[in-house]
């Protein structure tokens, strides 16, 4: 239990940033910032579970272990989209997600 | 737990030792003769197809981490018969690959390793090993769709797929964070949920869409066709029927086992998302040039039929559903057989450049021909039955209005079905496709496909052997 931080705090704190994640990813241009839009989404989801297993379950570590393990997945999913980017980047020279749409017309 | 009881994974451990061995065979093989190892991987998979077959028994391993029964392992089985059509297909495509040549290997390694993940998910008892499992199918798929290094539609293709596969398991977890939340468990059997309050149904929203993502139900399908149309067909064939496949058999035991207390959540969800889903996916595939574009919105389609055995939540619907993959498996796959034969003879892959390939392949536009019969489900061809018996779950669930758009849509999608056999008959062209001789591997897909179209429909027993086995979920 973490001194004088109630549980609603903690929670509000971590929708917003869900959010503030799905707007990055909708909203921005870079492929790299789009990438730390989906771990924004990812970290506050690893909030949600270690919170909601410290106030609620504290009894059982699930959502503890869940926690490591999407970070750990997380890297994997980061590394094997950067490398599709640099991939599509000694193609077009461009990492802008405006310029990935060549089969938009 | 004994050493024995490791052997309820069987399929799982099969396939892990195909990936060690085709490792190994992939090392001891020179750059020139990489090739060899396609008839080795295509024979290697046979075992395990057979290997399916042979235990069907019901337990659970690693404190319910891992849950199989007969239903589940059916499910794995015709996921992995979808899987060898595919390996059939590929071999052509794969040997003329100048540029990929020596990164063979990789092909069979990345789709064997996301097919682990597809049996794991299936079996999968606590979300934990769901969520490994999920991102398990879904990664080595993104890296494949950017296979072909030297071309710009491909890698777009992989970054439209990684990035939209990560999005949506983002709000997947979200949703089951607040599952969490809720039930203070990740176990499906302590899970269960009984009542409707605020934070579960939120949870479950997330959840479900999450899923919709990938099995491209609207509002969530904008990735699938830019994906379809970039990746290399192999990797297009495998996305629209296995990927989806095992989303749609996941969302079914989900939705039964966890969710069953709150049908009357979801059944309004799904009974909207059906709607949409059938509706635009057909609209959208009327005005596609692109056969592969042409194709992903009838997956889409597809999926919104799909969609109408799991809104009753009985085990008819269920049944329904199994029955109607395993068809849409055997067409799907022949359609993208003859397109990716034409493909790789040709390079051409719109829509007009198949008219007149009856006058130069009248053998590989029969096929196609059975094939988009029975994706529209015209009767003497398995398509329509599994039509048939969706509709008749709807029914059952005494959704008349739902099963009205959905007889609508079919039609509609009769007209777009039509169009392509009309152009590969009736049309005449200047430059048809020249005559094509595929290879042995090729050649054998495409029969067993077209087997399966015509024969599936015809053997009750196929259906009565799902129905038997579909109460274990």
């Amino acid at each position: 239990m973490i001194k004088g931080i109630p549980f609603e705090h903690i929670m509000i704190f971590s929708t917003l940033l869900f959010f503030i994640g799905v707007y990055g990813f909708l909203t921005r241009k870079n492929l790299i910032t789009i990438l730390i839009s989906i771990e924004l989404i990812l970290n506050a989801v690893n909030i949600n579970f270690v919170a909601v297993n410290v106030y609620l379950y504290p009894e059982a570590l699930e959502g503890h272990f869940f926690a490591l393990f999407i970070i750990a997945i997380a890297a994997a999913e980061a590394a094997v989209a950067i490398a599709i980017f640099i991939n599509l980047y000694r193609n077009i020279r461009s990492i802008n997600i405006e310029k990935v749409n060549e089969m938009k017309n | 737990m004994s050493w024995s009881d490791f052997f309820l994974m069987q399929q799982e451990l099969a396939l892990i030792l195909l990936a060690l061995v085709l490792l190994v065979v992939e090392i001891s093989l020179d750059t020139e003769n990489k090739h060899k190892i396609i008839p080795v991987a295509n024979f290697l998979f046979i075992p395990i197809l057979v290997i399916g077959f042979l235990n069907t028994s019901t337990g659970s391993l690693f404190g319910d981490m891992y849950i199989t029964d007969p239903t589940r392992i059916l499910m794995k089985n015709i996921l992995n018969v979808g899987v060898f059509l595919v390996f059939l297909q590929v071999s052509n495509w794969l040997k003329t690959q100048a540029n990929n040549r020596n990164r063979i290997s990789e092909f069979y390694l990345l789709i064997i390793s996301s097919l682990i993940g597809v049996n794991y998910l299936i079996s999968a008892g606590n979300f934990l090993m769901f969520y490994l499992s999920l991102e398990l199918t879904s990664i080595p798929i993104a890296a494949l769709a950017a296979y072909e290094q030297y071309k710009h539609k491909s890698a777009e293709a992989g970054i439209k797929m990684i990035l939209s596969s990560a999005f949506s398991s983002g709000i997947l977890l979200f949703g089951l964070s607040l599952l969490y939340a809720g039930t203070g468990t990740l176990n499906y059997g302590a899970m269960a949920i009984a009542s409707v309050d605020l934070i579960q149904s939120m949870g479950f929203i997330f959840f479900f869409s999450g899923l919709a993502f990938k099995i491209s139900i609207v509002p969530f399908h904008l990735w699938t066709a830019d994906v379809y149309e970039g990746a290399p067909v192999a990797v297009t064939s495998y996305l629209s029927v296995i990927s989806k496949g095992v989303a749609v058999f996941v969302l079914a035991i989900v939705l039964i086992t966890l969710f069953g207390e709150i049908q009357g959540l979801w059944q309004e969800v799904i009974y909207v998302t059906a709607i949409l889903t059938m509706t635009i996916g057909n609209l959208f595939a009327i005005r596609q040039k692109n056969i592969k574009r042409f194709l992903a919105f009838s997956s889409i389609a597809q999926a919104g039929f799909i969609l109408l055995g799991l809104v009753g939540g009985s085990n008819f619907g269920t049944t329904a559903v199994l029955y109607f993959v395993l068809i849409y498996i055997f067409s799907n796959l022949a359609a993208f057989g003859v397109v990716s034969v034409i493909q790789n003879a040709s390079d051409k892959e719109n829509i007009y450049d198949y008219n007149g390939l009856y006058k130069t392949n009248p053998r590989l536009s029969l096929v196609m021909m059975l094939a988009l019969f029975s994706l529209a489900g015209i009767p003497p061809v398995a398509g329509f039955f599994g039509k048939f018996f969706l509709f008749a779950a709807a029914a059952e669930a005494g959704m008349y209005v739902l099963l009205l758009i959905a007889v609508l849509n079919a039609i509609i999608s009769l007209y777009y079905y039509l169009l392509v056999v009309k152009a590969m008959f009736i049309n005449s062209n200047d430059q048809p496709v020249p005559k094509i001789e595929s290879d042995f591997f090729a050649r054998a897909g495409l029969i067993l496909c077209t087997a399966g179209i015509i024969i599936t429909g015809f053997i009750s027993w196929i259906y009565e052997y799902m129905l038997n086995n579909s109460f274990g979920i």
